[in-house]
């Protein structure tokens, strides 16, 4: 995956690549998360990289900046081989991460000009005593490399009293001391304003302009298309596309969302809801995003396409009873509906399959009965006291429902493979016969088999006529497969709303660039302060 | 990550049956049983060498012994269901023995009101302890430390400092007007048929709370907010409240082994519950792993309550001194915690001094 066409011609052409990669892998146990990937990294070019939740630039990143020894493959730096075995290491090599959370960077407590110099507090080859005047130059020399003077009266300050794109403008500082050749910045500007993360780009071109080789994380295709030489896609942990200026945007879309080659077959079966279990009235999903409605339909299952922070985890957040919605409303079964807490969703027959199954759904070390049982204790016992038989009957059902394969209802979760812990929490929930069952990404890391008895679980519990179901995914191809009713969202707003049968892979990549150019556009509109 | 039909993924369809070796099953034996078979050594060993180790009134009195310990100890295991820890138990027992005493003694009541004064007291630290932990979102560590000063300095305010007896001189000269009362006492003395009442008391409260743990809902839902808070809060579980109760009831539990320690002694002994703190933790976690269960359970902390007494009583009679005992049950909880953490298979879901999430 050498770039072929780097259109400043002959000069750069001629250069090596700072850092290439070379079949680099990383398996966790038996679940690979990034394959086989190759790519050069240029000196003065900036590279954006993207895809979806769970494509593998996490992974990418955390093997590059030396975070996770365990990969294997080369790491080639300046054509040399090299072992990236600790974050020092690769930094000492020249190979500089900022991560995504400004905040973990930041140690308060220490001063501005200390937080700068972090990396030397760490560095058993200094002096064991901090020089304070010392540190100070250091840290003003490496502020200058942004052009920024801070007085040391500033500098002085407790880092924690800095606004969160001043402390961007440290980790950066801090992360170009010592003149790294690979600079990793993930999601750089999720945190800024516009007016910030236009002052960013501005430091950014600076830096390629020096001959920096910058790779950039991020969602914003209008930030990537102001600002990148290049564009790679992982998806699956595979680089799924690689390609110079001018983007094909259209391309870069599909490669990042779909899973093209998999099925492409139309379906035939989409079902037409009648009535509306729930409805979302005028709600702003995110902080700045303008007021939503949409409706959620009985005998459908619809699907929500979005990428991170389009706004589908809050929308679930709302309708499950974990946060309240800022303004406007919410109705269920036409009368209004406010749930404060997750038990009075669940009393009016709303449940969600959340997110994050480790974390927020499945209880370590427990049998099978009873990870599924713990929603319904109340009627799993009788006076107070637990039923077992009325738990195992209710294990068993679910277990036959999704095939679920297990030893039996007393089973530990643990022994469960990923994809059937994750059938386990979706039975859980959609064992009680909900009204509106929310389950967002419930397809994550579960292979195709359980996906399709997922699909089938949701479809069987809609066709009763009286349900609704609504599944929130970043993958077009999931949606595809399971929505009967699409939506498409975008910052928060609604881009697409169709049937499945009415709409297609390209319309629905084409409601993502609808948004993009506006997304683009209001970039520019911003304008530069300088 | 979804699955793509290119990448070699082995999300397999299958559970991950452990092929259980032999060394495993082994190991999984001596986690099971290891425990019980030191306790049953000991006393196999003290039964042959001490005659009077085997007597009925030894056996009761090493129960009676450590039934204070054992409740304050049940406390600790509820607040460690619920993921978290008090350290204030010790405090609260010392309180609950002043408290009772000034009630009578000074207050001139009978015992039953000193017993009410007292049971309301607990709750009201087990609320304040809730209160810093749930609503003030203090880490349960630091937040019980605390208060366990506070009650530590409540209580010498209170008594000014003095231990309370019966008929003691007052600073102004005169002769306080209660004492002791024998429905207070007998809760020491008292027995039925040959069982001391501590003794009742220690397993009926260990019988109950074994009870509303695994039998009942509320019980499961104590353990699930230790397993995963966020999860049970996610089904509809009251994570706050359940917490709440948690620390209520240790603080209630721990009045009650005030109550029994005060009868014991007779008197109000300001440095009674001194400690009792680092017995009760002790216990409650030797309890985790003494069943090979890997989570807090009642009757694993009654046991190892017990596997003290024995140690305690067999040691003493052994003619070891007493200041070796603290080094016997020291290495008693190392082991007991090995076992939880290092050998077992299982998760242990103990996790003290976390801080409060959600």
């Amino acid at each position: 995956m050498i770039d072929s066409s780097i259109p400043e011609g002959g000069e750069l052409a001629t250069l090596s690549p700072v850092v290439s990669l070379s079949g680099v892998s990383v398996a966790y146990g038996s679940n690979v998360v990034l394959t086989d990937v190759t790519l050069d990294f240029f000196p003065g070019r900036i590279t954006a990289l993207l895809g979806a939740n769970g494509a593998g630039k996490s992974t990418l990143i955390k093997a590059l900046s030396g975070a996770n020894p365990r990969y294997s493959g080369d790491i080639a730096i300046d054509g040399t081989v090299l072992h990236l075995s600790s974050p020092v290491l690769a930094k000492a090599h020249g190979i500089s991460t900022v991560h995504q959370k400004v905040a973990d960077g930041i140690v308060p407590g220490l001063s501005i000009a200390e937080n700068v110099v972090l990396d030397d507090l760490a560095n058993a080859s200094r002096h064991p005593l901090r020089n304070t005047k010392q540190s100070f130059l250091d840290a003003r020399a490496a502020l200058a490399t942004l052009g920024l003077d801070w007085p040391d009266s500033l500098l002085a300050q407790d880092a924690a009293r800095l606004s969160i794109s001043d402390a961007q403008l440290l980790v950066l500082a801090r992360a170009l001391r010592g003149t790294p050749r690979l600079l990793i910045l993930d999601e750089p500007t999720s945190a800024l304003t516009a007016a910030e993360a236009d002052r960013l780009f501005d430091v950014l071109r600076a830096l390629r302009d020096t001959g920096l080789s910058i790779v950039y994380v991020s969602h914003r295709f209008g930030e990537i298309e102001a600002l990148a030489d290049r564009v790679v896609v992982l998806r699956d942990g595979l680089v799924q596309h690689s390609s110079e200026r001018p983007f094909a945007w259209h391309e870069i879309l599909h490669d990042m969302l779909g899973r093209a080659t998999e099925l492409e077959q139309t379906r035939v079966d989409v079902r037409r809801g009648q009535g509306v279990v729930a409805r979302v009235h005028g709600v702003p999903l995110l902080p700045a995003a303008a007021p939503l409605d949409l409706e959620v339909r009985t005998g459908e299952v619809l699907g929500i396409l979005g990428l991170i922070g389009a706004g589908k985890s809050e929308l679930a957040e709302l309708l499950a009873g974990l946060a309240r919605p800022a303004s406007g409303s919410l109705e269920l079964d036409g009368e209004p509906y406010t749930p404060k807490r997750p038990s009075d969703a669940l009393r009016s027959g709303v449940v969600l399959v959340p997110e994050d199954r480790q974390r927020q759904a499945l209880l370590p070390g427990w049998s099978v009965a009873h990870n599924i049982s713990i929603p319904f204790l109340k009627i799993s016992s009788a006076l107070g006291t637990l039923r077992t038989s009325r738990e195992t009957s209710r294990a068993r059902e679910v277990i036959d429902s999704l095939g679920v394969v297990t030893a039996g209802p007393n089973a530990s979760i643990d022994d469960l493979s990923g994809g059937n812990q994750q059938k386990v929490v979706v039975g859980r929930w959609l064992s009680a016969s909900p009204r509106l069952a929310l389950l967002d990404e419930p397809f994550r890391g579960v292979d195709i088999s359980a996906r399709r008895e997922i699909g089938d679980r949701l479809k069987e519990l809609v066709a009763t006529g009286d349900a609704g179901a609504v599944v929130l995914s970043s993958d077009v191809d999931e949606i595809l497969e399971v929505a009967d009713r699409i939506i498409v969202l975008v910052a928060g707003v609604v881009e697409l709303d169709a049937y499945a049968d009415e709409t297609d892979r390209a319309s629905i990549v084409g409601a993502f660039l609808g948004a993009r150019t506006r997304d683009q556009r209001s970039t520019h509109d911003e304008g530069h302060p300088k | 990550m979804t699955s793509a039909p290119v990448a070699p993924k082995t999300t397999s369809t299958g559970p991950t049956r452990p092929t259980t070796s032999l060394a495993e099953r082994g190991a999984a034996f001596v986690v099971r049983w290891g425990f019980i078979g030191v306790t049953v050594a000991l006393i196999a060993f003290f039964v042959i060498t001490e005659p009077n180790f085997r007597t009925v009134d030894n056996v009761f009195g090493m129960l009676k012994f450590i039934a204070p310990t054992a409740i304050a100890g049940l406390g600790v295991m509820l607040a460690i269901t619920v993921g978290g820890i008090d350290l204030s138990v010790g405090a609260s027992a010392g309180f609950a023995v002043s408290i009772a005493a000034w009630t009578m003694v000074i207050g001139n009541q009978v015992g039953v009101v000193a017993i009410g004064v007292v049971l309301l007291g607990g709750l009201l630290i087990g609320g304040l302890n809730a209160f810093l932990i749930v609503v003030a979102r203090i880490p349960d560590l630091l937040a019980t430390l605390a208060t366990s000063f506070v009650i530590v300095g409540l209580k010498l305010l209170i008594v000014d400092g003095k231990s309370i007896s019966s008929q003691m001189s007052l600073s102004d000269g005169s002769t306080a007007p209660g004492k002791f009362t024998a429905d207070y006492l007998w809760l020491d003395r008292g027995s039925l048929g040959p069982i001391p009442v501590p003794v009742i008391i220690f397993i009926a409260i260990t019988a109950l709370l074994w009870f509303i743990l695994e039998r009942t809902r509320w019980g499961r839902a104590l353990y699930a907010v230790g397993a995963n808070a966020e999860a049970a809060r996610l089904a509809g579980i009251r994570v706050q409240l359940y917490r709440t109760v948690a620390y209520m009831g240790c603080g209630l539990l721990a009045s009650i082994a005030g109550l029994l320690l005060g009868a014991r002694i007779g008197q109000g002994d300001v440095s009674a519950g001194n400690s009792l703190l680092l017995d009760a933790v002790a216990v409650a976690l030797v309890g985790v792993s003494v069943l090979g269960i890997g989570r807090p359970n009642a009757w694993g902390t009654a046991l190892g309550a017990i596997l003290i007494a024995v140690m305690v009583t067999g040691f003493t009679m052994v003619g070891l001194p007493y200041y070796a005992q603290d080094f016997g049950k020291g290495i008693v909880l190392l082991i007991a915690l090995l076992f939880s953490f290092t050998f077992s298979r299982r998760r242990t879901v103990v996790t003290a001094g976390s801080t409060t999430a959600s």
